[in-house]
């Protein structure tokens, strides 16, 4: 149950990929070195995105077998950073370097009643918590919320085998979830475990703590790859050190100052650790903080930043093809 | 200390037969400490089964076993502090944890990093013991803690204390499971020739295992008269002596002993003009190479003397110096010899069959079942 974060590389074979909802598909593995793997792990992942080598996680599915195989699924997303797409070229037959599963988001066991919510794809990370406190007979409620049916993998399934447990928010079928509701309706002494979109986490994580509920009890996993906006290109500059750089809307503001060979300390590359934070000096635009790092107040000042997952966005939604880009002035320590 | 991912990568294709020293399961209860020495005023490190725990006790009274090392920098939290409620901080650098094992304060920021955490093991209380489960916690029942009533009961009094003995747990095992050592080790005490003479029977099933032994008809040794003597006064003449040895998975042994006067009945059941004990021995590793060793002496006759309950404590404590002493030899000699071989006799045949279930619980853990030989352990 302890985090791990001990990445011994292995190969793993590709045996079987089949799209299990419009745009995701399931990747099944079979690693070199089988392990169990538990509740909230994830693999780390080497994919190809243009000629490099780049590390990308995900969710351990299910792991049958005590991890003979390891069952992954992705999204493709539309602004990928590349590593989606490379995911989605896999076929059966080719190789993969992957870690051993590694825990950043263990499930306790032994809380009295439990909260499941996963958003979209987020549903990787929970479906193996539902299915272990299934078997321990625990108090849970899985909540799945996504914007339409054809986007949600493993709908049925899970429907049909957590019944009544189970509850899904479907958008455009007119069934948002009510966070307050949801938050207002907990027991005491639940704990509730979540993965999804960033405005959905930060809704919960706002009730949770306007409720005063134990802050320790709302566990999360966050790969900082949502935002508040959809990703855009801006422009980062460093007066001190005379660079500028052109910030793809598929690349981090941390890679793209790397690219340009600005010597960036930084470690988690998910919005949790804050080494990678950079100071503001001035902003043509708006912050789009994805990081889990600053609080509210600090978010608010917008007197800093995470680069590894916050971005910059033109102020106002383009309007039209001569909209700006948003452009960053920052110091870096 | 040896990790135990050390001993899981250890390839090996030795079995329970030929290993010398055991590694240990996971899927177990282990005994932290008698229940006296876990408090709510500070916290003890001990490490059971390679894994250094900080223990201490809720203001509730619950028992709490986290991993001895902040997630942040490793620094033992058992060096740390008690703090608010319940919590833990780290004497490093301040990071603050519940019961539960989560982060509750960080240094220098003003939200928590979500995968602070340290493990919290399942902890049960019972038997005057706290025992931890290091395994999978969504197995650990206390259902499966070993019968230790004696421990607990009002038909029984008595006392114990806690070796940290120097060698592989295993070792301890193998001396319980097999009393004929008495006779050489305790000879001033508890030891005699028909011992090692006696025949004695072993059952087993998926879970315990059982050796019996009963000689009939002999003087008592000094410590069985004097215990003869406090019950019934000016006692003279031979008994009938048994030991009746419950081993229970993973590694509690309870051994059922007395004498009573020959030929009243004992073998059948009646023990009336007898004497009995049980030693009751409940050992956690600690190392490959030690392990922590708690003992209790109960006895169901005079139950009101306290006389008699220290006086057994001290001379079980003078009886077990003996054994230790021993293990610790034979440690030293098994790992001055790493390439001999352990030879098995008949009267090793409760501790075999102890090995044999150990071997499995290890199997179904997919875990390599020798300890690492000392050249493949980083202990100095």
């Amino acid at each position: 149950m302890i985090t791990s974060r001990d990445d011994v590389w292995q190969k793993a074979d590709v045996i079987a990929v089949n799209d299990v909802a419009d745009r995701i598909r399931r990747i099944v593995l079979r690693p070199e070195l089988p392990r169990p793997a538990l509740p909230g792990e994830h693999i780390d992942v080497l994919a190809t995105v243009n000629g490099e080598q780049q590390v990308r996680s995900y969710s351990v599915v299910e792991a049958p077998e005590n991890g003979g195989h390891l069952v992954i699924t992705v999204f493709r997303t539309p602004d990928s950073r590349g590593g989606s797409e490379f995911m989605h070229s896999l076929e059966q037959g080719q190789v993969l370097r992957i870690t051993k599963p590694l825990q950043n988001f263990p499930l306790r066991v032994g809380a009295p009643y439990y909260v499941l919510l996963a958003g979209g794809i987020g549903i990787t990370a929970i479906a193996g918590m539902a299915a272990l406190l299934r078997r321990l007979g625990a108090h849970y409620r899985l909540v799945y919320v996504a914007r339409s049916r054809a986007a949600m993998a493993y709908l049925d399934d899970l429907a049909a085998v957590h019944g009544d447990r189970f509850e899904a928010h479907i958008d455009d079928e007119g069934g948002s979830l009510d966070v307050q509701a949801l938050v207002a309706g907990v027991p005491a002494h639940t704990e509730l475990y979540m993965c999804g979109p960033i405005r959905l986490m930060d809704a919960v994580r706002r009730t949770w703590a306007d409720r005063g509920l134990d802050r320790t009890s709302l566990r999360y996993e966050t790969f900082g790859n949502s935002g508040w906006f959809d990703a855009e290109p801006f422009v980062v500059r460093i007066p001190r050190l005379g660079v500028e750089a052109a910030v793809g809307s598929g690349e981090s503001m941390l890679e793209a100052l790397e690219r340009e060979g600005v010597d960036m300390m930084s470690d988690c590359r998910k919005g949790e650790c804050g080494l990678c934070q950079v100071k503001v000096l001035s902003l043509a635009g708006r912050i789009d903080h994805r990081d889990v790092f600053y609080s509210d107040r600090q978010k608010a000042s917008d007197s800093s930043m995470c680069c590894c997952v916050s971005r910059a966005v033109a102020a106002a939604p383009p309007t039209t093809s001569g909209e700006r880009p948003a452009v960053l002035t920052i110091e870096v320590p | 200390m040896t990790t135990s991912m050390t001993t899981s990568t250890t390839t090996s294709t030795t079995n329970s037969t030929t290993a010398k020293l055991l590694s240990y399961p996971l899927d177990a209860w282990y005994p932290t400490a008698w229940d006296h020495e876990i408090t709510s005023k500070g916290i003890i490190s001990r490490t059971i089964a390679g894994r250094p725990l900080a223990l201490y006790r809720t203001q509730d009274g619950h028992p709490v076993a986290l991993a001895d090392a902040c997630w942040h920098r490793l620094a033992p939290l058992s060096q740390g502090k008690l703090v608010g409620r319940d919590e833990i901080q780290c004497p490093y650098h301040g990071l603050r944890y519940n019961a539960a094992g989560r982060c509750t304060a960080m240094p220098a920021q003003e939200t928590l990093n979500p995968s602070a955490t340290v493990a919290s093991y399942p902890v049960s209380e019972r038997y005057r013991y706290v025992w931890v489960w290091l395994g999978d916690p969504t197995l650990a029942d206390p259902a499966l803690l070993p019968d230790m009533h004696q421990l607990e009961s009002d038909e029984w009094a008595g006392d114990g204390e806690t070796i940290h003995a120097p060698c592989n747990y295993q070792l301890v095992l193998d001396n319980l499971m097999d009393l004929t050592h008495e006779e050489f080790v305790h000879s001033s005490s508890i030891g005699q020739e028909e011992l090692s003479e006696s025949e004695f029977e072993v059952t087993h099933d998926e879970n315990t295992v059982t050796v019996t032994r009963w000689m009939r008809n002999i003087d008592a040794p000094p410590f069985w008269l004097k215990n003869m003597r406090d019950k019934f006064p000016g006692f003279e003449g031979k008994v009938d002596r048994w030991q009746i040895i419950h081993y229970t998975f993973p590694s509690t042994i309870c051994i059922d002993v007395g004498v009573a006067e020959a030929g009243t009945g004992a073998p059948g059941g009646d023990r009336s003009r007898g004497v009995n004990g049980y030693v009751m021995n409940t050992i956690s590793p600690e190392t490959d190479r030690s392990c922590h060793y708690f003992w209790a002496f109960m006895r169901n006759y005079r139950l009101e003397s306290q006389l008699i309950t220290t006086q057994l404590r001290n001379g079980v404590h003078g009886v077990f110096g003996e054994d230790e002493a021993m293990l610790q030899a034979q440690q030293a000699a098994i790992d001055a010899n790493p390439d001999h071989e352990f030879y098995n006799l008949n009267i090793d045949m409760g501790g075999m069959w102890v090995r044999r279930l150990l071997e499995r619980a290890l199997e179904a853990e997919g875990r390599s079942i020798a300890a690492p030989a000392p050249a493949a352990s980083s202990k100095a």
